[in-house]
Formats: structure tokens, C-alpha cells, sequence
């Protein structure tokens, strides 16, 4: 009997109940874990998702997707599986998808972190035999400190940048990390700005029941709009180009588990960064990892050569599963690439200086989909 | 500790040299002079010796964290600085402390060295338990003495003049030679009687610009004093009140590394200042710029490093005479006031090379052409004569300030390059310490590749994560921090000269070598050959 669910050219398939999870190419029928663009991709048939993602999801892969949802923990048979999908904490609508079949029980966990995020469902660990979990920040030098250290530091930053007369642009990931830093950021200290492509995944969030923060478009706001004192937020893609000079005098900072790193903040020349991921810390893997109380574990995208070991040393059964989610060796990971190749082509084009221009490459922006 | 680490922590998250500034000046107007004292000495490059060795900082930090060696050896790894390393990795701290910086430094850190080793670790973990990790990485780094953020001695002048009201060339003479960073020593540097420096005080360097067009655009070539373009340390020797003075263009005071000038300065009047080169040179000739390294970089000067290494001021310009300021006298004026000083008698004839007043002295010679193609003849010679091309001034130029388009313009020759293959890579410092950035590159010979130069500069950031990435990808042996890698990655490399050398093993070695670009172009069976290398050497062709 072949494994209840492996890796083929398309992506991760389950036989027995006939469906994909978060393949890479087009699939009849494709179960989605969550809407980053390396998981939820264009062009299969059929998706079946988590209810509270269901907006985001068709935000992501278009109007005429057929998308079904289900509630978290309901079960449904697929063929001679039974699944459901369960809260991984990592942004709004994020799943593991777990898969039944004769008692056997597999928890694919997608992109997962276990510190609160109030902007989505939290971690609830999936009893499982085989666990799949990712790697990305799978060293132990990843440690994530508390939302309030986090957010006390976010906030001081803002602050001395509105005494100083500067502009704080805070660059995240579009989807799920501008919304939670969004919720967290003190809103006493000045107005709130976004860029086009945050500002149309809150609205999805909005509309999906999540509350947020008033905020303003940053190009809806009439020509010489003073932003000094306000925080403007926006994708890492924004980072460089025309579109960044209405904001000036700016102090840039960037929010990405990365940024722990001296050398990996200094070499993109960033005044500030924030270490913030949506992603476990090493210690964070470790405990979801007990907590599944499985004895298999496969590795995905991230440090997995490293977990694997260390998990083997602990006498776990653990290896790695090759995938084309993205999050590989070192810094080139989707975080950083996706972000880099969109700063590239929109710094290829050049525009001349203008609002009109600087809505051309918001757009531009927003067709190369930020993925993490 | 809080007080220098948020120090720390600004000056490493901006890359705006007025930011550093500020950022130290605030802190110098508000520190306790004995802290100030040692941030300066922190700052301005000045280490305490390692205090724990390295392994056992590891040691420890490993029986914190519960680590395995290779899982912290793959941190290491990713990190690429060890102070930084430690402090990522260690549990978070239970306790929290203020003590004042001169504290941690003189009364915990610096008695760890003579503690037996049980002690030590057990005072390294209180110490650590006390901080936060930008506090833990600024301890890590004064334990192991690699104190580097990116700030130089200039600008730590420029700070302490704006805290302190003291101009810059005070600060400066008040840093230099042997002090201890004492509560006196710093509250010295803000002393407003600035007399102690008078005397040391530099004119602003005036720098050359490169010459991008034929010299011809210049006008008429009369009005033109051309000379060669040396290749060493440009100096101003400065002699008054029976003192000398000799500053480099980094405006850092290097008196101490040139004894047999000082010595020979003792001849020249008080108030007098020239500008020159200070050349490596034996019998008539320059020596290559590395043996000149030497006198700059070796701790201490021996008696035969002197002899090995002798050298000369090739002087072009005088600033002060007789205690007069003669900058805004024209430059043909200037120079035979030098002549006069330095080969007295030797005016009626045509300025001479040849020192009279002290063979260490020399006076740049003026070369005797009429016409522009003359002058670009003489300038195929600089090779063979050691030299970096040609330099132009205007006749009747004032010597100006800091770099300035229109009266001094150097016409170098053009580099040499070759094509080489990335053979071995190492990790990059500072904001490259987690990429390998590093390389070694190697040229063909007898069917292998010999390497044969190392550069670090000259790839944009998305070449140089592409070729960490292959790197990466493609490492055939460890060595340490050293990755032999797949040899398959061709560039050219540009590099400024040549010469035999028997301490490397392709008997070469290549000055100033940077990447001109990346060959994608080219198979690696294409890169160039050793006997191509070193047909370069006494003057070869250069592209
Ligand atoms: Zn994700
Ligand atoms: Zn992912």
C-alpha cells in the first residue's frame, strides 16, 4: 500500500482520497492550506479551503474560481479519506489540512506559528501519526520575542520618526503580516497610510469579519499630502522605488523573521528591521512538532536538512519532502525573493516623478504576488 | 551598558555618515567621562586582547543553549560572526542590570583573562543572564576584540569636536599616539585651550580629479605643469616649533611609522609644510607599494624592517613657508619655493629630481614636454617606472580645498584585467558576514588552475546572492571557514600591477584586484593562463 500522501510533479497528492494539497501545477480537485501565493496557486478545477480564508483565497486566484469552504474541524469524505481542516495560526483562513484513512492519521500543516496573532484563528495542534511541517526559520538562532516587545519597539521607532519630521514606512507582507502588524501598532501617534496592495487585502480582511484599524490609501489622498509623523505601510516590493520618494524625509523599516540577522538586515541597507515572522521560531517547530505526538515527521521548505537531523537525534523518524513550496536555504527564501523581483522590474521602469506614475507601480506591484 | 548599547544599536542602523555623527555626539555630550573615554577607545579601533578564547565562549554558550556541536556549528554558519552568534543563541535572560560602561569594561571584563576557567564560565553566564541581545553582542565583541561598526577614527573626531566645541585637527592630534582611556584623558579632549595642537595643525588635502577626456580639452599644455602620478602615501610633513608632524590623507597622524623622516625634518626651518608622497624607494627607484604596507601595518618597526624598507618623501607642493600660508600663491610659484628649499642652488638650472638639503627629500620632477602627444608618450612609461600615470596641474593654480573639478586632474594609465575562475570563497565581514562574498580566483596552468588573486568589491547585490547561492550549491571541501568550490564561474578581474613574487604559489602577485564584471559568457576553458599572467610583469600590454 503507497503512503497515504507523497510528493509528485504537481504537488503533495493524497490516492486514496484522490485530491492535491497546495500543488504547484493544475489539479482536478486542490485542497488549499492558505492564500500565500506559493500555496494557493491559479488554475486547478476545484478548491476546497477553511471558511474564515474563503474571501482571501478568491482574492488571490479570481472572481471565477470554484472555491468550496468548510468550517475548522468539520469533517467531509473524500473517496476513502475522511478530512477537515484545523487553525495553524499563521494568517487569516490558514489551515492543516488533516487526512483520515483507516485510522491512519496525516497532518499536513502548511505555514504555522503558535504566538497569537489577532487577526486569525490560533495554532490548535492535530493529534497525527505523520506530520508535514515546514522549516523556514528551522535554526535555533530564530527566536521571536513577545508581541508587546515587538510591538513596544515598533511603536518607539514610529515615534522618534514623527519627532524627527520623517515618514515611517513600514515595509511587510501584504497578506496576513501588514494586517497583524496593523492591529497591533499604537494608533495614538498619528495617521495611518497604506499602499495600494495592503490596503485591498484589508478590505478583504474587513470583509471577512476582521477588525481593523482606520487607515487611507496613500494615493487616494489629494497632491502634496504631507506624510511626516504618519506610518505608511506597504510591501517590501515598494522598497527603492519612485513611488517611495512622496514620502520623504523616510526612515524604512522592514518586518521579517530575517531580520534577526545583523548582516542579512545590513546588506539591504535598511535603516530598521523588525524580527516578526508568521512563521514558527525554532523552538516554536519543536514544541508543534510534541505537541502532533507523531512519529514520523516530514520536512519541507525552510532549514529541513538541519530539523531533520536534530529530530533524528531526538529518535524521531523524520526526512525530508521535496516540494516547490518556496522558503530555501539561507536568505534566498520567498520572502526575499518574491520581494526582490519586484523591487528589480519596478526599479527597470522608470517613471517619471508623479502620483500617476506612482499609481502605476502600485499596480505593478500588485500583479507580481508576494509569497511567504 | 543600555547607554552604549543604544549607541550601538544607532550607529549600526543607519549607513548616513551625518546620523553616525549625531548619534555620537549626543552621546559624548551625555555620558560620564570615564564611559566617554572608553567608547572612544571602543570606537576608534582600540582592543583589549581576547580576554576568553573563543572555544570556551562556545563551549559555554552551547551548554546554555543545549546545543550539539554541529547545530551550532550550523548557526555559526548562518550567522557568520561568532559575537553575534552567542548572542542569538543564548536563553533569554532572567535578570536585568544598568551597570555603566567603564564597569563592565574594567572591573568584570577585563579580570576575566586572569580567572581560572571554571570561574570564567561561571561569570560569563551571570554576566549574560544581566542582558538583552544587542547588550550580549556588544559584550561578545569586547571579549573577542572584534569591535567593528563601521565607524572610522574620522568620524569619531568629527563627534567629539561637535559635542565638545573643539575643531577637528585638536581632536585628532589629542588621539594620536599611546593614551589610556581615563576619566583625565577624556576630559582633556574637550579641553577649549587648544594651544597642545597648534603646532600639529594640517592644511585640508586638495585633490585631483580623474581626467575622463583627452588631455587636449585642457587648452594650451604651457599652462600645464605636468608630473608623474606616484604611487604611495600622500603626506603632509609639517615642521614648527621644533616639532614634527606627518599626517596621511585620512588626516590620521603616522609620525611614528616614518623615524627616518622625522629625522631628517629636523633640517627644515620651523613653519614649513609639504606635500608629498611618501614612497618605499632604494636606489633611485620606487619600490613596489606592498613593501610600503608593511611600514604602515607592521605593530612594531624593527631595525631591519628600516633597512629592508627604506624610504622618501617625493615632495610636489609646499603650503607653508617661513610660517607663511602660501596656498593661494599660483602653483609655479609654490613649486620654486619647494625647489629652493629642498635642492637649494638647482633653480638655474631645470628642477632637478636630485635632493640636495636630505636624499630622503625629493621634488617630484616636472616633465619636460611641448605638446600634448608628448606627454601622452611619457605616459606609456609609467608602467616601467612604477608610476600611476600623470598628474596636471594648472600653472597658476592656488592649492584648494577637498576635491575640486578644473586645476588638478590625474591621468591614470589603464588597469590591467584578465579573466579568472572562482576557485575558493569565504564569508564576507560586516553586512556580508552571512554570505560568501570573499572569493579567490584562479588562471590556467598546466591544465589546472592556480589561484592568483583575491577580491572581495566590484559584483552589484543580486550577483553577489547569485553567486553565494552557487557557491552554496557547489562546495566540493570545507576548510574552515574556506569553501573550495566547482570551478564553472569565469570573471574578469581588473587590477592595477604585477609583479614576481616567490610567496605565492603561482610566483606572482596582482595589486588591488577587484571584479570589472561577471563572464557569463565565458566557458571556464576560456579563462586566461598563468604565461598570459605573467607576461603582464616589466610593462606588458594592458587593454
Ligand atoms: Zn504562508
Ligand atoms: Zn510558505
Amino acid at each position: 500500500m503507497s503512503k497515504l500522501i507523497y510528493a509528485t510533479d504537481k504537488g503533495l497528492y493524497c490516492e486514496a482520497g484522490d485530491f492535491y494539497i497546495d500543488p504547484w501545477r493544475p489539479v482536478e480537485r486542490a485542497l488549499v492550506t492558505h492564500a500565500h501565493s506559493d500555496h494557493a496557486r491559479w488554475g486547478s478545477n476545484k478548491y476546497l479551503c477553511a471558511e474564515p480564508g474563503a474571501k482571501v483565497l478568491r482574492h488571490r486566484i479570481g472572481q471565477d474560481a470554484q472555491i468550496e469552504a468548510i468550517p475548522y474541524g468539520q469533517k467531509l469524505t473524500l473517496n476513502d479519506t475522511t478530512i477537515s481542516f484545523h487553525p495553524a495560526g499563521h494568517i487569516l483562513g490558514s489551515s492543516q489540512i488533516r487526512v483520515e484513512r483507516n485510522g491512519e492519521v496525516w497532518a499536513v500543516s502548511g505555514d504555522y506559528k503558535l504566538d497569537p496573532d489577532p487577526t486569525c484563528a490560533p495554532y490548535e495542534p492535530v493529534r497525527c501519526h505523520t506530520f508535514i511541517t515546514e522549516s523556514t526559520f528551522g535554526l535555533p538562532i530564530y527566536a521571536w520575542q513577545s508581541n508587546d516587545e515587538l510591538f513596544t519597539d515598533i511603536n518607539a521607532w514610529w515615534e522618534k520618526n514623527k519627532r524627527d519630521g520623517k515618514t515611517s514606512l513600514l515595509l511587510a507582507y501584504a497578506l496576513g503580516k501588514a494586517q497583524r502588524l496593523l492591529k497591533g501598532v499604537d494608533t495614538s501617534i498619528g495617521p495611518i497610510y497604506t499602499h495600494g496592495t495592503v490596503e485591498s487585502l484589508n478590505q478583504v480582511y474587513l470583509s471577512s469579519g476582521v477588525t481593523l484599524p482606520e487607515t487611507a490609501r496613500l494615493s487616494s489622498m489629494p497632491r502634496g499630502t504631507k506624510f511626516a509623523g504618519a506610518l505608511v505601510l506597504a510591501p517590501p516590493s515598494a522598497y527603492g522605488t519612485p513611488w517611495q520618494r512622496q514620502l520623504n524625509p523616510v526612515s524604512a523599516a522592514f518586518a521579517s523573521g530575517w531580520m534577526r540577522v545583523r548582516g542579512i538586515r545590513r546588506r539591504r541597507s535598511l535603516d530598521k528591521g523588525f524580527p516578526v515572522s508568521d512563521h514558527c521560531d525554532w523552538q516554536s517547530l519543536l514544541k508543534a512538532i510534541h505537541l502532533t505526538g507523531a512519529e514520523n515527521i516530514l520536512v519541507t521548505h525552510g532549514y529541513s536538512q538541519i530539523l531533520v537531523r536534530y529530530l533524528q537525534d531526538q529518535g524521531l523518524n523524520a526526512g525530508t519532502l521535496s516540494t516547490q513550496y518556496e522558503g530555501e536555504e539561507e536568505t534566498s527564501t520567498a520572502e526575499e525573493t518574491s520581494s526582490d523581483a519586484v523591487s528589480k522590474s519596478a526599479e527597470e521602469t522608470t517613471f517619471a516623478d508623479g502620483r500617476d506614475s506612482a499609481d502605476e507601480i502600485e499596480s505593478a506591484a500588485d500583479k507580481v504576488e508576494v509569497q511567504e | 551598558m543600555k547607554h552604549f548599547t543604544r549607541l550601538f544599536v544607532a550607529l549600526d542602523e543607519t549607513t548616513k555618515t551625518t546620523e553616525k555623527v549625531n548619534a555620537m555626539s549626543e552621546y559624548f555630550s551625555t555620558c560620564t567621562p570615564t564611559d566617554g573615554a572608553w567608547t572612544v577607545y571602543l570606537l576608534t579601533g582600540r582592543k583589549l586582547r581576547q580576554l576568553v578564547p573563543t572555544a570556551r565562549l562556545a563551549e559555554c554558550v552551547k551548554e546554555q543553549a543545549g546545543l550539539s556541536d554541529w547545530l551550532f556549528a550550523e548557526s555559526y554558519d548562518a550567522v557568520g560572526d561568532l559575537a553575534e552568534t552567542i548572542a542569538l543563541l543564548l536563553p533569554p535572560p532572567t535578570n536585568n542590570s544598568d551597570v555603566p560602561l567603564r564597569e563592565w569594561v574594567e572591573d568584570r571584563l577585563m579580570p576575566l583573562r586572569s580567572k581560572p576557567e571554571a570561574e570564567q564560565k561561571e561569570l560569563l553566564v551571570k554576566y549574560w543572564n544581566e542582558l538583552s541581545t544587542s547588550e550580549r553582542l556588544v559584550m561578545n565583541k569586547i571579549i573577542t576584540g572584534s569591535f567593528r561598526i563601521g565607524v572610522s577614527q574620522l568620524l569619531v573626531v568629527k563627534a567629539l569636536s561637535k559635542a565638545s566645541g573643539v575643531d577637528e585637527p585638536t581632536i585628532a592630534h589629542r588621539l594620536m599616539g599611546d593614551w589610556s582611556p581615563t576619566e583625565e584623558f577624556f576630559t582633556g579632549l574637550f579641553s577649549s585651550d587648544t594651544q597642545d595642537a597648534d603646532a600639529s595643525r594640517p592644511y585640508p588635502f586638495y585633490l585631483a580629479y580623474p581626467l575622463e577626456q583627452e588631455p587636449d580639452a585642457l587648452g594650451e599644455i604651457a599652462d600645464w605643469l605636468a608630473e608623474w602620478k606616484w604611487d604611495g602615501i600622500r603626506s603632509q610633513l609639517i615642521r614648527r616649533e621644533g616639532k614634527t608632524f606627518i599626517w596621511s590623507r585620512g588626516e590620521e597622524l603616522i609620525s611614528e611609522r616614518f623615524p627616518e623622516l622625522m629625522e631628517a625634518a629636523e633640517q627644515l626651518p620651523d613653519g614649513t609644510v609639504i606635500d608629498g608622497e611618501i614612497l618605499a624607494w632604494a636606489e633611485g627607484e620606487v619600490l613596489p607599494f606592498n613593501l610600503l604596507q608593511k611600514r604602515i601595518t607592521r605593530k612594531s618597526l624593527s631595525k631591519k624592517l628600516l633597512q629592508e624598507i627604506p624610504v622618501a618623501l617625493m615632495a610636489y607642493d609646499i603650503l607653508e613657508h617661513n610660517g607663511i600660508d602660501v596656498r593661494i600663491q599660483p602653483m609655479n610659484e609654490r613649486r620654486k619655493m619647494l625647489v629652493q628649499l629642498l635642492t637649494p642652488g638647482a633653480l638655474d638650472a631645470a628642477p632637478s629630481c636630485r635632493g640636495q638639503l636630505n636624499s630622503i627629500f625629493r621634488v617630484s620632477p616636472s616633465l619636460m614636454v611641448s605638446t600634448w602627444d608628448e606627454l601622452a608618450e611619457s605616459r606609456k612609461n609609467s608602467r616601467e617606472l612604477k608610476v600611476e600615470g600623470i598628474m596636471l596641474k594648472r600653472a597658476d593654480s592656488a592649492y584648494g580645498v577637498g576635491r575640486r573639478k578644473g586645476d588638478w586632474w590625474k591621468w591614470k594609465v589603464n588597469p590591467f584585467s584578465i579573466d579568472a575562475v572562482l576557485i575558493y570563497a569565504q564569508r564576507g565581514h560586516g553586512k556580508r558576514a552571512s554570505l560568501y562574498t570573499d572569493y579567490t580566483f584562479g588562471v590556467w596552468h598546466d591544465g589546472k588552475l592556480v589561484p592568483v588573486a583575491k577580491a572581495y568589491s566590484g559584483l552589484d547585490d543580486a550577483e553577489i546572492r547569485q553567486v553565494d547561492a552557487f557557491i552554496r550549491q557547489n562546495t566540493l571541501e570545507k576548510f574552515g571557514p574556506v569553501r573550495t568550490v566547482k570551478p564553472e564561474l569565469v570573471f574578469e578581474i581588473a587590477f592595477e600591477g604585477i609583479q614576481h613574487s616567490p610567496r605565492h604559489k603561482s610566483g606572482v602577485a596582482v595589486r588591488f584586484p577587484r571584479i570589472a564584471r561577471w563572464r557569463t559568457d565565458k566557458p571556464m576553458q576560456e579563462a586566461d593562463s598563468l604565461e598570459t599572467l605573467s607576461s603582464l610583469i616589466n610593462g606588458g600590454s594592458s587593454q
